[in-house]
């Protein structure tokens, strides 16, 4: 539909909150740990399950399922904590299953407003777009607004 | 010719050559008289001058040209160094510091000209001297000597005077050198002092140096060398030096062969005589070719040269210690501790099993293996230090500007700058002490007539100590003023409505100065540029507290007041208690607590609706941990073991469901998103590899 220098292809890992789909772009993500344990962390915002032990880096763990209000976690063999970086900080994000990593080209991505509804639990703000792959909608997240958020959220506990 | 390689040299070295103009300025100010301080300065902004031009950055030359020039009149006796003209040259000081700043930053000089001050300089030479007439008979050699990167410059005059003769007095020799140039007079030798510039661009300056030497050495003997012929093998030394020869030959003969050695940009050569009785401003005049900072020590000692001894006191006092040094980037050093402290818990970890073995081979090789980690962590940490005098140092200025904007006469008084802090405390703590300095000044010491009038001596004094104090380090901060009046305090808490009628009545003298640390408390009545903003002292104690500290304060009505600081010698690694709360492991900093009672749930008593236990005739409150923190599983009790904790004066007990045991533990931020929990000083890793959280007393207290 555009010219062909637009057709950027994108990676994105793919993972699942219940039965939907979400996608984070792979360049936030620094590495994907099976359930370490977790240390609870008082007075922290509803969301964070606490920090944990990463090779000697302490970083922070958050339920996204909480963050975007469904019912919280129950950790199975699948369950997997994410560790995404933004601004050289780091926090891991515990997600029930990661699936794959995939590729989209830009075009393929299509803007969140025409498709709302279909996400109406998450704030639009954390969505990038949404990607369309065979049959299935895979969510594709704004990690830096998302993460973003948190530090809103923090403040607020003070 | 890329300079970017020499940046960081540029700027490393002109923040130092800058602190050191500070101090001579201020020495300078008490002592205007001072020639071997007026000297320092002279060389220090003749220094800054080359660099800049080295560098291109010709701001900041045009600038220390100016200073010089004005500098120079000085010198010369032209021109009086009254307060007024200081002003002026800390006003250039700060002009250069932002230059130095911006190069810092961008690696430009940026575009700021500083046009005033340049015409202030202007203006004080030509007010006290009306234009050229300056060029006295010294003056005729000036351009032929400017060092070649300041000759861009040329439009004003520069200031260096040289004569075609030196008086052997100001050659500073020892008493051997003089006897030995005496010695080639009455074989009618010719001595010289020879004054080699090295091109700028010179990379292998000793080496060159090594060449000039054996020029020189095929005409005659060396007897001196300034600096010594040690230091210009080290390459201590800028890019000029100064030898004393004795030879047969003529000055032409030494100029050309000297002059044709590649990288020599030019060669001054002066006869040595002796003669006596050389009117003193003229022959100190000559010494800032000398590099007063790095005349021999011996020499000073030397009482027969008499005309010249205290000058050479005062400058051998502004030596720079020397030692052997490396530049590290403080990110190394941090991934450094970083592994130190990973070893530090594998260590804990190794101490753990340590128990359950019996092999003997085994309890010492971990018994070995803690006593190097220990000193390993001492030596990082020692790396880490720096002495307070890089805050220290530029607080004489600020106490000097302070004393002039408020028409108080302050003597700041400094002791203990040696003192050593971790370089992260050392970047944190300036702010803290700048305010309660100018808290001192301003809100502390009275007026000129407010002292007189209450029989104190006209000079108020300003107290700024540093010690260490077992693992910590005690910064005070002291006036001899007015004190704090705890009545006023009292008055306008309860015109806030901090405090209730009632509640002050209650509240001991201590109580209500703590008042002070409240969010906007000031308590001037005359709010100044200088203080009283009402942003107060509770930043001060935010900040100091985030340094895992605290601060208290002393004071006595029309005595005096007395800020405390206490800060931790190192942030990373502390000793701790381990306490367990349900299923959750905590740690408390050592040196927090008092100590440790078994107490029965039956001895607890209630006072306004606190529970609190009476130790030793004390009544301590105490405070359920698992509640404030939330611990989701709570234990019944008939014993409770209560942790005694102690922060100022105030004690505070702490409900814990058991005693886990002392350990080393190795300090983690819990990063940014979890920084506002304040309770939460950070976290730790224990020898198994769980987190543990790590209490913050102070804000829990």
């Amino acid at each position: 539909m555009e010219n062909v220098s637009n057709q950027e292809i994108k990676q994105f890992i793919v993972f699942k909150l219940g039965s939907e789909e979400y996608g984070i772009d792979i360049l936030h993500v620094q590495n994907i740990e099976r359930v370490l344990s977790i240390t609870r962390v008082p007075k922290a915002p509803f969301f964070i399950k606490g920090v944990i032990n990463l090779r000697g880096e302490i970083i922070p763990v958050m339920s996204l399922r909480l963050k975007f209000n469904l019912e919280a976690d129950e950790f199975t063999d699948d369950t997997r904590i994410i560790i995404v970086r933004i601004d050289d900080s780091q926090i891991g994000m515990i997600v029930d299953e990661v699936k794959e990593v995939l590729q989209l080209s830009t075009d393929s991505i299509e803007n969140v407003q025409g498709v709302s509804g279909i996400t109406s639990d998450i704030h639009l703000n954390f969505i990038q777009g949404v990607g369309k792959v065979n049959n299935n909608i895979v969510t594709l997240l704004n990690i830096k607004n998302l993460i973003d958020s948190i530090s809103a959220d923090t403040v607020e506990v003070l | 010719m890329d300079m970017s390689q020499y940046l960081e040299i540029f700027i490393e070295e002109s923040k130092e050559h800058l602190q050191s103009l500070n101090e001579s300025l201020l020495q300078l100010e008490n002592e205007p008289g001072n020639m071997p301080i007026l000297n320092e300065v002279f060389r220090v902004a003749h220094t800054l001058k080359g660099m800049s031009g080295t560098m291109g950055y010709t701001r900041m030359q045009n600038l220390t040209h100016n200073m010089e020039n004005v500098l120079s009149e000085i010198r010369n006796g032209h021109i009086v160094a009254d307060s007024n003209l200081l002003d002026v040259l800390f006003k250039c000081l700060d002009a250069l510091e932002s230059y130095v700043d911006e190069i810092t930053n961008t690696g430009k000089e940026g575009n700021e000209e500083y046009s005033d001050i340049i015409n202030n300089l202007t203006n004080i030479l030509s007010g006290k001297f009306n234009g050229p007439e300056k060029s006295e008979t010294k003056d005729i050699k000036e351009s032929e000597i400017e060092t070649p990167a300041t000759d861009t410059i040329g439009s004003v005059t520069s200031t260096d005077d040289f004569g075609e003769t030196i008086d052997i007095k100001d050659a500073l020799l020892t008493d051997f050198e003089t006897n030995a140039v005496k010695e080639a007079f009455a074989r009618n030798y010719n001595v010289y002092q020879v004054h080699i510039f090295l091109n700028h661009g010179c990379v292998l300056k000793s080496a060159r140096a090594f060449i000039v030497f054996r020029a020189l050495e095929s005409h005659g003997d060396i007897i001196k060398s300034t600096p010594k012929v040690e230091d210009i093998e080290d390459e201590k030394f800028e890019f000029d030096f100064t030898v004393i020869v004795i030879s047969k030959d003529s000055k032409e003969v030494f100029e050309k062969d000297l002059l044709s050695i590649a990288e020599v940009d030019q060669v001054i050569i002066k006869n040595v005589t002796i003669s006596d009785g050389i009117a003193l401003s003229e022959t100190q005049e000559q010494k800032a070719i000398q590099k007063p900072v790095e005349i021999e020590e011996q020499i000073s000692q030397d009482r027969n040269l008499d005309n010249g001894s205290d000058d050479r006191d005062a400058s051998s006092k502004t030596k720079r210690k020397a030692g052997k040094t490396v530049r590290v980037d403080i990110d190394r050093l941090d991934t450094l501790m970083n592994l130190v402290s990973e070893l530090i818990i594998i260590k804990t970890r190794l101490e753990g099993i340590e128990r359950d073995k019996t092999n003997q081979n085994y309890n010492e090789a971990v018994e070995y293996l803690e006593r190097i980690t220990t000193s390993l962590h001492d030596a990082v940490m020692k790396v880490r230090m720096v002495p307070v005098e890089r805050v220290f140092n530029r607080f004489p200025r600020m106490i000097r500007d302070l004393s002039r904007k408020l028409d108080k006469e302050i003597e700041l008084i400094m002791s203990g700058e040696d003192t050593e802090l971790d370089r992260t405390v050392i970047d944190e703590i300036g702010d803290p002490l700048i305010h309660l300095l100018r808290n001192a000044a301003d809100h502390g010491l009275e007026t000129k007539e407010e002292r007189i009038n209450s029989g104190k001596p006209e000079v108020g004094h300003v107290y700024l100590r540093a010690y260490q104090d077992g693992n910590n380090v005690v910064i005070e901060v002291e006036d001899d003023g007015k004190g704090i009046n705890v009545n006023k305090i009292k008055q306008k808490a309860i015109e806030r409505g901090a405090i209730t009628h009632d509640g002050a009545a209650n509240m001991s003298d201590q109580d209500i100065i703590e008042l002070l640390f409240k969010p906007s408390f000031s308590t001037s009545e005359n709010i100044s540029d200088i203080s009283g903003r009402g942003v107060g002292l509770d930043v001060v104690k935010t900040k100091i507290e985030a340094l895992g500290g605290d601060i208290e304060v002393k004071s006595e009505l029309g005595k005096g007041s007395k800020f405390i600081i206490r800060l931790p010698l190192t942030l990373a690694i502390i000793q701790a208690l381990m306490v367990r709360l349900g299923e959750e492991k905590y740690a408390i900093p050592l040196n927090t607590i008092q100590n440790i009672e078994d107490v029965n749930v039956s001895d607890i008593q209630y006072v306004q609706k606190q529970e609190v236990i009476l130790l030793r005739n004390q009544l301590i409150p105490i405070i359920y941990l698992e509640d404030i923190l939330d611990v989701p599983k709570k234990e019944q009790r008939d014993m409770i073991t209560v942790v005694i904790v102690k922060k100022g004066e105030k004690q505070v007990g702490f409900v814990v469901d058991g005693l886990i045991g002392q350990q080393e533990i190795v300090i983690k931020s819990l990063g940014k998103y979890l920084s506002g929990i304040k309770m939460i000083a950070g976290a730790t890793i224990l020898g198994d590899g769980e987190v543990a959280l790590i209490l913050d007393i102070n804000t829990l207290v």
